[in-house]
C-alpha cells in the first residue's frame, strides 16, 4: 500500500483539531486541511478532487516483522454500528477466493463491507468500479467481527486498504484473527458511543502511543484502550514472528 | 457451588444470577417481563479484593479448576492455571474444510518451507463440505488442492468427493465436518479440538475443549501441533427440570443466547449441566454446545458421561481420559433454568440473541423453510421433524427444503423408522408431507454459498430455518428474513405457512 503520500511522515499531533473542510459539492470531496501557516503539515497542502482510482489512504507504512510497528494512522473514517457479523464484512459467496493467493487478496479486498444492508448504509465502503477503498479507518460499536471464524473478514478489509478498526469490543475469532495475520489492528475504546459521534468521511486520527483517537473533522478526542495481551504479538508482527522471537519454533526456513 | 472470593489479580467476578427466582431453592422461569424484573435483582455477591500474597504464607490450598481449565491445563503440561493466563497448548486434532484449508495450507507452506511436513499426519482431519455440489470453478479447485495436500503429506483423514454428480459414489464423502467429527470418532473426552470453523465449539458436547480458529492459527498447528491459547473463564448454565415433549435442545440455547446476547460470552467457557443436560443425547448436546460461538463463547462443555462414553463404543480406539470440574472450581456466573416452564422460542431477524416465543410470532407469514446444517441436519433433528409431520398428517404449505448433514445421516433418513410411524422411515413421511426430496449432504444454504448452492435465498424471502446465524444476508440475499428455530418448531412452521409453536402438533 506504500503510495508517495504515505512515505511522508508528517506528526499528526500538529494538525489543528480545528481544521475545517470546505463543503463538498455532490460527486466531488476536496480533503483540505485548513490551519495556521505555522501549523501547515504536508498533509495540508495536499487536496485533490475525488476520483477513485486517485485516492491513497494517508497512513503509516504497514508494520513488517523487521521494522517497528506503526503508532499512528490517520485518515477518512467508515462508521458501523453493533454486531457488524462476518456475513456483512465478506458475504460467504466469497469465500471460494484464497487470501494466500495474491490475485485472489486482491478480489477479496474489492468485496469487503459488500454485505452491508444499503438501507443502513447508503454509502459505498468501496466504490462502484474500483477495488480499496478510500476509508483506511473503521469506527464501529460492540461486538465487532461476531459470526465465523473466516480469516477472510479481517484479510478483506486488510485487503481493500483498512490499516485499523477502532470498535467498542470485539467478538474474539476476529480480534484474535487480525492479530494473527496483522491485517488490521484491533483498537478498542475506552467509552461506549463514539460511533455515534462520527460520521463517515470524518478526518481521524488513531494514536496509539498516546491511546487517543482524534476526530478532527468533529473536533473531538477520544480514550483507546492499551493493546493489552496482544501487544506483544502484534509487535513481533503475528504469531509465527512471536513464536520465532519466544523459541517457540526456530528461526523462517 | 460458584465461590465468591475473588483472586487479587483477576480482573472478573463470580455472580450468581437466578433468573426469575423467589427463593435461591427453587429456580424458575414465568413470563419474560418477570425475567426482566429478576434479572435487576441479581445477586451479585463480591468479597472485598484480597492482598496480595502467596498461597503458602497464607496457607491456602489451591483452589479447584473448572473442566475448561482444567483440559488446557493437561494439555499445556501444568499443574493448575488460572483464566487469563496465555499458555501454549498441545492440540490434539485439527480440522480444516474446503473453505479454509486452501488458506491454510498457503500459510504452512509459506512459513514453514514448501517441502515441509506436518506436525502429525494422524491428527489432521481435512473434511470437504460447505461448497461442494456447485458448478462455481472455485469451489471445486479448493476441494482439488486440499485433495493434493491430503495426498502429499498422506494425511490418515481425508473426506474425499470427486464425483459431485452423485454423493453415494465417494465412499469417503462425509460431510458437515462438525458431525462427521463426532460420527468419525474424533472426538473425544478431556482433549483439545481445533477447527478452521466457528462452530468447531459444537465438539464440546463430548466434554472437550473445541474451538474455532483462522487459518493464521491453523497453519501454525499445522506445523507445531501447538497454539497460543489464553484461558477462558466459565460461565455455568444449570438445566433442571423435565424436558417438554414440544422442545428441543435447539430451544434451550436459542433460550440462553437470547438472555445472555451475542455478546454475553465472549472470552468465556460455558459449562452446560443439570439434570435435563443430563437427559439429552449425543446429537442434543452438540446442537447445544454448536451456538456457544453464537454468544460470543469460546467454548462450551457438557460433563462426559454413560451417555458420551456409550456413542463413542466402537468409534475410536484412541484412549481419552475424561475430566470433570472440581467442586470447589470458581465460575465467573452461574445462570439456572427451570426447563420445564420453557416454551418454544425463535430467533427473529436479523439477530441470534433476537429471541421470542414461537406462539407470539404466529402472524409472520414465511416462503419457506429449511432444515438442515450442523445445528439442525443431524439425525435426531429430521426425526423430530418427521414427528410433527406425522402428528398433522398434512402436506406443507410452503417449499420445504431438507439437507443432511452427512452421508451417515441421509442414509438414516432412508433407513431408520420413526417411533410411532408404523415403520415408516423419516423420507416416507416427508415425502408424504410434500417437503422436496432430502438433498446431498454438505453445509448447503446455512451460509448462503455460490449462487447455484440448493436452497439459497436468491431474493428477499422469509425463512425458518433450523440453523445457526440469521445476520442480514446469511442464507444468500441482504432482505432476507431467517427466523432460526428447533426442528419441531420448523416442521410446524412448514404445515402452516407461517411462524408456528410446535405444540399446535404434537400432542
Amino acid at each position: 500500500m506504500a503510495t508517495t503520500l504515505s512515505s511522508i511522515q508528517a506528526p499528526v499531533s500538529t494538525i489543528c483539531a480545528s481544521s475545517q473542510r470546505p463543503h463538498c459539492p455532490t460527486g466531488t470531496q476536496s480533503l483540505l486541511f485548513v490551519s495556521k501557516p505555522s501549523n501547515y503539515t504536508i498533509f495540508a497542502k495536499t487536496s485533490y478532487s475525488f476520483k477513485p482510482s486517485k485516492i491513497r489512504p494517508i497512513t503509516a507504512p504497514r508494520a513488517t516483522p523487521s521494522s517497528s510497528p506503526p503508532t499512528t494512522f490517520h485518515g477518512q473514517c467508515y462508521v458501523l454500528g453493533d454486531n457488524i457479523d462476518t456475513d456483512q464484512i465478506i458475504p460467504a459467496e466469497h469465500l471460494t477466493l484464497v487470501p494466500s493467493k495474491p490475485d485472489e487478496y486482491k478480489k477479496l479486498g474489492s468485496f469487503a463491507f459488500s454485505g452491508l444492508p444499503t438501507s443502513l448504509y447508503p454509502i459505498p465502503f468501496i466504490q462502484p468500479g474500483t477495488d480499496s477503498t478510500q476509508y483506511p479507518i473503521i469506527i464501529a460499536g460492540a461486538n465487532f467481527g461476531c459470526g465465523s471464524s473466516r480469516e477472510h473478514a479481517p484479510v478483506a478489509l486488510g485487503a481493500a486498504g483498512v490499516r485499523a478498526v477502532v470498535a467498542e469490543s470485539y467478538a474474539r475469532i476476529f480480534f484474535r484473527n487480525s492479530v494473527a495475520t496483522g491485517e488490521v489492528y484491533p483498537i478498542e475504546l475506552e467509552h461506549e458511543g463514539v460511533n455515534k459521534q462520527c460520521t463517515t468521511g470524518d478526518i481521524v486520527t488513531v494514536d496509539l502511543e498516546r491511546n487517543v483517537f482524534i476526530n478532527h473533522t468533529k473536533g473531538k478526542e477520544f480514550v483507546l484502550k492499551p493493546i493489552g495481551d496482544a501487544g506483544p504479538v502484534i509487535d513481533a508482527g503475528g504469531i509465527f514472528a512471536y513464536a520465532r522471537k519466544t523459541g517457540m519454533i526456530s528461526s523462517v526456513v | 457451588m460458584a465461590t465468591t472470593v475473588v483472586p487479587p489479580h483477576a480482573a472478573f467476578f463470580g455472580a450468581k444470577k437466578e433468573i426469575g427466582a423467589r427463593s435461591s431453592f427453587s429456580p424458575s422461569i414465568s413470563a419474560h417481563r418477570c425475567r426482566k424484573h429478576f434479572l435487576n435483582k441479581v445477586l451479585a455477591v463480591m468479597a472485598p479484593a484480597q492482598p496480595s500474597r502467596a498461597p503458602a504464607t497464607t496457607g491456602s490450598v489451591k483452589h479447584g479448576m473448572t473442566m475448561t481449565e482444567k483440559i488446557l491445563a493437561k494439555s499445556s503440561d501444568k499443574s493448575k492455571l488460572e483464566p487469563g493466563e496465555n499458555i501454549w497448548v498441545n492440540i490434539d486434532v485439527l480440522m480444516t474444510h474446503d473453505v479454509c484449508g486452501p488458506g491454510t495450507i498457503g500459510i504452512f507452506k509459506k512459513e514453514f518451507g514448501k517441502n515441509a511436513k506436518v506436525w502429525d499426519r494422524e491428527k489432521i482431519v481435512i473434511i470437504p463440505d460447505h461448497y461442494i455440489f456447485t458448478s462455481d470453478e472455485r469451489a471445486n479447485r479448493n476441494v482439488d488442492i486440499i485433495r493434493d495436500f491430503a495426498l502429499e503429506q498422506n494425511i490418515k483423514y481425508f473426506y474425499d468427493i470427486k464425483d459431485l454428480s452423485n454423493f453415494k459414489v465417494n465412499p469417503d464423502y462425509k460431510g458437515v465436518c462438525h458431525v462427521a467429527l463426532a460420527q468419525e470418532g474424533h472426538c473425544r473426552p478431556g482433549e483439545v479440538l481445533l477447527g478452521t470453523d466457528s462452530h468447531t465449539c459444537n465438539a464440546g458436547a463430548f466434554g472437550q475443549f473445541a474451538t474455532g480458529i483462522g487459518n493464521t492459527d491453523a497453519g501454525f498447528v499445522m506445523g507445531t501441533g501447538k497454539l497460543l491459547l489464553k484461558v477462558p473463564p466459565t460461565m455455568r448454565f444449570v438445566l433442571d427440570g423435565e424436558m417438554p415433549h414440544y422442545l428441543l435442545a435447539k430451544d434451550l440455547i436459542l433460550q440462553i443466547i437470547g438472555e445472555i446476547t451475542v455478546a454475553g460470552a465472549t472470552y468465556k467457557s460455558m459449562e452446560f449441566v443439570g439434570s435435563t443436560v443430563e437427559s439429552l443425547n449425543m446429537e442434543e448436546r452438540m446442537t447445544l454446545c454448536n451456538m456457544v460461538v453464537e454468544a460470543g463463547g469460546k467454548n462450551g462443555v457438557v460433563p462426559p458421561d454413560e451417555t458420551t462414553f456409550k456413542y463413542l463404543e466402537g468409534k475410536t480406539s484412541v484412549n481419552y481420559e475424561p475430566v470433570y470440574s472440581d467442586e470447589s472450581a470458581k465460575f465467573i456466573s452461574e445462570y439456572r433454568f427451570d426447563v420445564s416452564k420453557l416454551e418454544p422460542v425463535v430467533a427473529k431477524p436479523h439477530s441470534p440473541d433476537n429471541r421470542a416465543l414461537a406462539r407470539e410470532c404466529k402472524d409472520v407469514k414465511i416462503d419457506r423453510v429449511y432444515i438442515g446444517s450442523c445445528t439442525g441436519g443431524k439425525t435426531e433433528d429430521f426425526m423430530a421433524a418427521a414427528k410433527v409431520f406425522l402428528a398433522s398428517g398434512k402436506k406443507v404449505k410452503v417449499p420445504t427444503f431438507l439437507v443432511p448433514a452427512t452421508q451417515k445421516v441421509w442414509i438414516d433418513l432412508y433407513s431408520l423408522p420413526v417411533p410411532g410411524s408404523g415403520g415408516k422411515t423419516c423420507s416416507q413421511i416427508f415425502e408424504e408431507a410434500g417437503c422436496d426430496t432430502p438433498a446431498s449432504p454438505s453445509c448447503g444454504a446455512c451460509l448462503g454459498g455460490p449462487r447455484d448452492t440448493y436452497a439459497r435465498m436468491n431474493e428477499p424471502m422469509v425463512c425458518v430455518s433450523t440453523t445457526n446465524r440469521n445476520f442480514p444476508g446469511r442464507m444468500g440475499h441482504k432482505e432476507g428474513q431467517i427466523y432460526l428455530a428447533s426442528p419441531y418448531t420448523a416442521a410446524a412452521s412448514a404445515l402452516t405457512g407461517y411462524v408456528t409453536d410446535p405444540r399446535e402438533f404434537l400432542p
